[in-house]
């Protein structure tokens, strides 16, 4: 499962902010923000999208640029509530 | 107002120089509707559609001087003609008509090209000297009237809108593609150049001349704002003597403006600028105000409850119009007809039912609030440059996050979002202080995101051109001594208010229903004062436009005259996607279109439409570059698709 997370996240990301079919076109750490993908009403759409197809639920606090800023960052937020879900 | 085209030079083509002429003024006959006139003499053509507003009997154009050595095609209005009259006429001028165009003619004949120094106004002229053959092109300072030139077979031609170039046999409908960078960066391409490649549009405050062996173009004026350190005269004085002069300058800027021969009405969409127009009209004229409005069906861009009370303040006799979502998408192509290129966002095509709701009821001219946010600080732009700017030197202060929500109350969107994500976007960008685009950077940022589209081709045709740096290169060598307020000013005022809000959301929608719109808050003796104020006045903590709010507090209900900054937007993406999207949508952004045109990659603009038709939540770039899709789509059907093959034959109407 953790593996296929980081590849649902990335197809979501490549697909819905880099509209791209080339999945190699984005680096693991790329900052979304400063790369113009997402801005701050885009991020609302990656916080549905975490909430209802990766099924964790996301508190207002938690949606800072820290959690959500790269595939990277976004897949270790995501395993962790996961696991803080199934503890 | 009116529209007015011609050519300087020997025109390469077997059509008659008359048809030639009638064919260009035919192709924007909606900017003058009411009478046509042409001038032909040996290497210049010159004509003219009229609107009629001064002097409606008299004042036919082309107008020549008495000996018929200057002649004359006008597009607009030189509101201090009475006065300029008056001198002339102490100088021994002769009238023949009671129109400003004579004042022109006549102030040309006395000064030259530096007669443009003299015009409080509107205009957009063309002048043919044959003592000294000459042609001369001048465009007003702020831009509110268009003026288009190209050069085709050693002809210069010259139109108020595009689509009268592109009736001569020879000259191409093809995108710039600097133009669409510049476009899905900052919403327009960088004057002069314009959508079309070879196509040029003269700059507002400049003049361009044309003898048969050289053509030149320089500026007459240009927006200038003092170094940020230097007060100057001012030095000490009080907010009230700025306000009280402020007062008068706008008084006598709405006042000049009510000069016409014809009913004058007002636009009225709640905020606080049109509501100060309409007030300060209902000051000078006690007669009954008619006002105009238009109103959405959602509440998230409706104002109608503010402009029914201001309705109720004045008295007014109040029209509106109900714009929905998807009379939008019905405007649009026509709307792209109109702008003459790719737009970013759908607010033009509520404007555009607007104007029609005025001329059906018989008025053609219309006062209107636009330039009160460049001039006195208004859009929410400058605010957040001021927050960032704090952020920025003091990162750990606490009241940080508290500052960027309050910036932008009336986006539903950005409620339930983290302070820490906002300040994130807007804080932490990394934007170098010292920037001349700093204050506009986000803006451009999230703008140019929508460049993910653009096809394979285009880029390696783009290569590695920089938009950002080309506008950099563009401003002025004092820009960096005024204050960062002004430097941000500035950028709105030369660039996005002419290029945008007074084209595609202005003259363009307005004359496309043969309304004049006239903006008292660009008079430019009221930008000149304003520029001089100094910037704590404009922005005190974060109310905006706080001297011009200071200056007319008592002819306004408080509600309104307290009313924070709303910015005027209209729906975007979901007019093109929700129920009763008109059919040409599917059509347009088909893969067959996208490829046929390609200017944008296929499968990523069949992505952004899914995404766009089953998100409820668009985001802002997404929103941006579907409208930019569609928009150039269109505007690529309507005018580089069709071959622009010219008829040479003459029908039987033309021959007449």
């Amino acid at each position: 499962m953790p593996h296929d997370l980081e590849i649902i996240i990335r197809n979501f990301i490549v697909d819905n902010f880099l509209f791209s079919n080339d999945q190699d076109s984005l680096s693991d750490k790329e900052s979304l923000l400063e790369g113009g993908l997402i801005d701050s009403t885009g991020v609302l759409e990656l916080v549905a999208f975490l909430e209802t197809e990766v099924g964790i639920e996301i508190a207002d606090a938690e949606i800072i640029p820290e959690n959500l800023d790269s595939i990277e960052s976004i897949a270790t937020y995501a395993k962790s509530k996961l696991a803080q879900a199934a503890a | 107002m009116c529209g007015i085209a011609g050519y300087f030079g020997m025109p390469k083509t077997s059509l008659p120089d008359r048809v030639l002429l009638q064919r260009m003024i035919g192709a924007i006959s909606h900017r003058g509707p009411d009478e046509q006139g042409l001038h032909v003499d040996g290497n210049i053509g010159l004509v003219h559609a009229r609107l009629s507003i001064i002097d409606p009997a008299a004042g036919k154009q082309p107008m020549c001087n008495i000996d018929q050595t200057v002649w004359l095609i006008f597009n607009g209005e030189i509101f201090n003609y009475i006065e300029l009259r008056r001198d002339l006429i102490a100088r021994g001028y002769v009238f023949r008509t009671n129109s400003d165009t004579e004042v022109l003619l006549h102030l040309y004949e006395e000064k030259g090209l530096d007669c443009v120094e003299d015009l409080n106004g509107d205009f957009a002229f063309v002048v043919w000297d044959s003592r000294r053959n000459r042609l001369m092109l001048a465009r007003d300072r702020m831009g509110v009237r268009p003026l288009h030139y190209t050069y085709h077979g050693g002809c210069l031609y010259f139109a108020s809108e595009v689509k009268a170039l592109l009736q001569v046999p020879g000259v191409k409908a093809e995108l710039d593609p600097i133009a669409l960078d510049q476009t899905f960066t900052f919403w327009f391409p960088l004057a002069p150049r314009t959508a079309f490649k070879d196509i040029f549009e003269l700059r507002p405050g400049h003049i361009l001349t044309a003898t048969p062996e050289r053509t030149s173009v320089r500026a007459y004026w240009r927006l200038a704002y003092p170094d940020a350190n230097d007060q100057g005269a001012w030095a000490g004085r009080s907010e009230a003597s700025i306000a009280g002069e402020l007062r008068e300058l706008l008084f006598d800027a709405t006042h000049i403006r009510l000069r016409s021969d014809v009913p004058v009405g007002a636009y009225l969409s709640g905020g606080l600028d049109s509501s100060i127009i309409s007030a300060v009209t209902k000051h000078i004229k006690p007669d009954r105000l008619r006002t105009f409005s238009v109103t959405f069906e959602s509440d998230e861009f409706d104002e109608s409850s503010y402009q029914q009370e201001m309705v109720q303040a004045l008295g007014t006799r109040h029209d509106q119009i109900q714009c929905r979502t998807a009379d939008i998408a019905r405007f649009f192509p026509d709307v792209i007809r109109h702008t003459e290129r790719p737009i970013l966002r759908t607010a033009p095509a509520p404007l555009f039912a607007l104007s029609d709701l005025v001329h059906r009821k018989g008025f053609k001219v219309v006062l209107t609030g636009e330039g009160a946010d460049e001039v006195f600080a208004g859009y929410d732009i400058f605010k957040e440059a001021k927050l960032r700017r704090f952020c920025a030197s003091q990162p750990d202060s606490r009241r940080r996050p508290l500052l960027f929500r309050r910036l932008y109350p009336y986006l539903p969107q950005l409620k339930n979002q983290s302070h820490s994500y906002l300040a994130a976007f807007f804080g932490g960008d990394g934007a170098a202080l010292d920037d001349p685009l700093y204050s506009h950077l986000p803006r451009m940022r999230t703008t140019a995101g929508t460049k993910v589209f653009l096809s394979a081709d285009l880029r390696h045709e783009l290569a590695d051109y920089d938009a950002l740096a080309d506008m950099r290169d563009g401003l002025p060598d004092d820009f960096t001594r005024w204050h960062p307020l002004c430097q941000a000013q500035y950028l709105e005022t030369t660039h996005l208010l002419p290029a945008y809000i007074l084209s595609s959301q202005g003259d363009r929608v307005s004359m496309a229903h043969s309304v004049e719109g006239r903006y008292p808050f660009l008079d430019h003796r009221l930008v000149e004062f304003a520029a001089r104020i100094p910037p704590k006045m404009k922005i005190r903590a974060l109310r905006e436009k706080h001297i011009l709010r200071e200056s007319i507090k008592d002819l306004l209900p408080k509600d309104i005259g307290n009313r924070t900054k709303q910015p005027y937007r209209a729906p975007d993406s979901q007019c093109f996607t929700g129920p009763g999207a008109p059919d040409y949508v599917d059509n347009t952004l088909s893969r067959y279109e996208i490829e046929d045109a390609g200017y944008f990659e296929a499968d990523a603009v069949q992505k952004l439409k899914n995404k766009c038709r089953r998100s409820q939540a668009v985001g802002t770039r997404d929103n941006m570059a579907f409208v930019g899709i569609v928009s150039t789509q269109l505007w690529h059907r309507i005018f580089a698709d069709r071959a622009y093959r010219i008829e040479t034959d003459i029908s039987p109407g033309e021959a007449a």
